[in-house]
């Protein structure tokens, strides 16, 4: 079975959108969260496509290598992430991101 | 070249710069240590330095004796600045080392004679903590003097000129809170200064003249400058020895610059006999003498010179038959002395010239510290005299010859060397000054008939004051109650009075007639010198007008000695010549209406019209003040709040309104921000896939 490269990449840029929705629309921090996750991962998928595309081959390994770091990296920003609305909630006993504005000019 | 480079005879001359630096030592000391360690202290410092430097000085004799062509002791560089170039060193040949032995022998005698003659002084006048500050610039004055004397460049020489000048000025007014008035020492000490300024004017235009025809101050290129291009730059030699004259006018008190001496007497006497009458007034002649090689070029100059000399000479005497106070005689006879040495340089005879200079030391220090001796012998009883209940309290001058009288039985030793040194002075055989005047006299006789004349005329007047000044002090009855009980003074005044009359005795044996020691000890340095011969003629003459001149004076004042409050008996005789006399012809009213009035007029206009008027009220207050104040009122008021604040405040405003512009884009959303980032990198990329 041999899905053209094209279909996966479409998806990769369908994914990436919604995940731009999501930050853009959503208000919930946790979904925000999850849509950033969202878009990383949709990266993570034009990364492995564009490796395999270049069959194999040292270069390729790039491509994988760039993966699993941006699978660690997300891993990392979850823990942050997750922890710093933690930290939000216990202050504002709200996760609505538009109810945290008091940085405003 | 650096100090070690040099010696080519002998390590001698190496020592030459303590002749400097040991003065100054002694100074040094007595500046930081002398209030503590005390009067005897300081005087052995004092004249323990001049002392060795006295040695040095003959050490550097014992060096000539083999090398005589002498050695320049290149010190240090001091001033080079393009073409100019200014060595700091020391000539050490006949003429110079001839002047370090005088004055650095005559100084060290008269150290310790100020030893005990200040002692006393400072007491009498009730300041006794002034004794350290008097060796102190007793010091520098030595130091000084041999900074002129060793100079190699006519401008160290200035140094030394203008230093010693400085000293005589300090020193003249050693007793500034006293005197006339309470400022007749101070006032004497100005116009000492002042008069010499004249002249060192005319030294200092000399020496521009000098560097701008020769290229160079050194002694030796510029005598080489004028000795092979002298002819054709006779004119311009002519100016500079002309201009030297004035300089040594001024510093040699020469007509018509000779006013300042007879004042300088207002300092303590052992200042007189060193500074006012052996050492610095004969700066002036022996810079002519070192400039021997410049005046044989300018015979205008050098007739000049011997004219004013023999003038100067002449005048002074006449001044000095009519004074009556002790010192002041002895000043115009300075002067006097100085007009011979004067005119004996001016006609070529530099040995001649610089034998006088000092066998005249020897004897005029004699008579200035001689007259100390009896002055200190009068003053001395005087205040014991005033501290007796009931005495009489009239003002009483320990320098008025009228007060003296009959001292010869009260101080012996002083009265014999007073003799001595009078005879000297007069020129009767076979003291000293009868060969060095002598061979003026024989020199003017063969060159110069008015010259001669003149001299020879002071000459008599010489042995005349001379002889009325003796009768006046030491003979007769005593005409006050301090003369009647004076006492003679301690030896540490009397011993070196013995030495110098000494001196005044053997002095002659310097340059003796048909030896002419000093003749060819100075022909090492002074080209072309030639010994006079010995003129019988000249000599009886001169020894005859001398005898003359002592026997009118005893017929005058010895035969009948003056009583207290008698009249002069010249003024019998003389008249109103005499009045003129006793007033120094009104030569300082002369300069006072010619001079001063007019340049006090100047000043008043300068100061009160030209400077406080028109400087000061109009132009500083009314221009200069005016336009600053309605300037700066302008400028506070229409330009700095309406320009610089308004820029300023302009600033601030448009900062403030940009920012709160700006504040408006910080929502605080989050997702206002994640919108922006989001159009923000859709844009670049647009750009990156478009361009």
């Amino acid at each position: 079975m041999n899905i053209p490269a094209s279909y996966v990449l479409s998806l990769s840029g369908v994914l990436f959108s919604l995940g731009i929705l999501g930050v853009l629309i959503r208000r919930n921090a946790i979904v925000i969260f999850m849509s950033i996750e969202l878009m990383l991962n949709s990266a993570n998928l034009a990364f492995i496509t564009f490796a395999r595309m270049l069959g194999p081959s040292p270069e390729a390994l790039r491509g994988h290598v760039m993966v699993f770091f941006i699978i660690a990296v997300a891993a990392a920003e979850v823990a942050v992430g997750l922890a710093l609305i933690v930290t939000i909630f216990r202050n504002k006993e709200t996760i609505n991101v538009d109810e945290v504005n008091s940085l405003q000019g | 070249m650096t100090y070690l480079e040099i010696a080519p005879a002998g390590g001698l001359y190496l020592y030459a710069p303590l002749i400097i630096g040991l003065p100054i030592a002694g100074l040094l000391v007595n500046i930081f240590f002398g209030r503590r360690l005390g009067e005897r202290f300081v005087s052995l410092i004092a004249s323990s330095a001049v002392g060795l430097a006295f040695l040095i000085a003959i050490l550097q004799l014992i060096a000539l004796l083999g090398h005589p062509e002498g050695s320049t002791i290149m010190l240090a560089d001091w001033i080079t600045i393009g073409e100019l170039s200014v060595p700091w060193s020391l000539k050490v040949d006949t003429l110079s080392t001839t002047m370090m032995l005088m004055v650095t022998g005559v100084s060290t005698l008269i150290h310790i004679y100020a030893i005990g003659y200040m002692h006393e002084d400072v007491r009498f006048k009730g300041d006794p903590g002034r004794y350290t500050r008097f060796f102190i610039f007793f010091n520098l004055f030595v130091a000084t003097m041999m900074v002129l004397v060793t100079a190699d460049n006519y401008l160290m020489m200035f140094v030394g000129w203008e230093g010693v000048g400085l000293c005589s000025y300090l020193l003249i007014g050693f007793w500034y809170e006293k005197g006339a008035d309470g400022i007749g020492n101070a006032v004497a000490g100005k116009k000492a200064f002042v008069t010499n300024r004249i002249g060192d004017f005319g030294f200092l235009i000399a020496m521009f003249l000098i560097f701008g025809a020769a290229g160079s101050l050194r002694f030796e290129e510029v005598f080489h400058w004028a000795e092979t291009t002298g002819l054709a730059n006779a004119g311009v030699i002519t100016a500079i020895t002309l201009f030297m004259l004035l300089g040594a006018t001024g510093k040699s008190a020469q007509l018509p610059l000779f006013v300042w001496l007879p004042d300088a007497m207002a300092g303590p006497t052992p200042v007189s006999a060193l500074i006012h009458a052996a050492t610095m007034v004969t700066a002036g002649i022996y810079m002519i003498a070192r400039s021997a090689p410049l005046f044989a070029v300018a015979d205008i100059s050098s007739n000049v010179t011997a004219f004013i000399g023999a003038a100067t000479a002449l005048f002074a005497a006449t001044i000095a038959v009519g004074q009556f106070d002790i010192k002041r005689v002895l000043a115009y006879s300075t002067i006097s002395q100085l007009g011979f040495m004067m005119a004996a340089v001016g006609l070529g005879a530099y040995v001649a010239g610089m034998f006088h200079l000092v066998a005249h030391a020897f004897f005029k220090a004699l008579l200035f510290l001689s007259a100390g001796s009896v002055i200190q012998g009068v003053e001395h009883e005087h205040h014991r005299l005033e501290h007796d209940p009931g005495a009489h309290a009239e003002p009483f001058d320990p320098q008025d010859m009228r007060n003296m009288g009959g001292l010869r039985s009260r101080m012996p030793i002083t009265f014999w060397v007073y003799l001595i040194g009078a005879l000297a002075l007069s020129g009767i055989p076979p003291l000293a000054g009868f060969f060095s005047k002598d061979e003026i006299l024989a020199d003017a006789s063969m060159s110069n008939n008015l010259v001669y004349v003149l001299l020879a005329a002071a000459a008599f007047l010489t042995a005349f004051y001379m002889g009325r000044q003796i009768l006046m002090v030491f003979f007769g009855q005593a005409r006050s109650d301090a003369a009647g009980h004076a006492r003679e003074n301690p030896p540490v005044m009397t011993v070196p009075l013995m030495m110098l009359a000494g001196l005044s005795i053997l002095g002659g044996a310097l340059n003796l007639p048909g030896v002419h020691t000093l003749t060819d000890w100075l022909e090492h340095t002074l080209e072309h010198v030639h010994a006079t011969e010995f003129n019988m003629l000249v000599a009886v003459i001169s020894v005859g007008l001398a005898l003359a001149a002592i026997l009118l004076a005893w017929t005058l004042y010895g035969r009948e000695t003056l009583k207290t409050g008698q009249p002069d008996p010249l003024r019998r005789i003389l008249g109103p010549l005499f009045t003129a006399l006793e007033n120094k012809w009104w030569v300082d009213e002369l300069y006072e209406f010619l001079f001063i009035r007019p340049y006090v007029r100047i000043s008043h206009f300068l100061a009160v019209t030209l400077d406080w008027r028109f400087w000061h009220d109009w132009f500083h207050d009314r221009v200069l003040g005016a336009t600053f104040r309605n300037g700066t009122r302008w400028l506070a008021q229409s330009f700095d709040l309406k320009v610089i604040d308004a820029a300023a405040n302009g600033l601030g405003n448009l900062t403030q309104g940009a920012a709160l512009g700006l504040r408006k884009l910080q929502t605080g959303y989050v997702r206002t921000y994640a919108l922006a980032l989001f159009v923000g990198v859709m844009l670049v990329l647009t750009y990156v896939i478009i361009a």
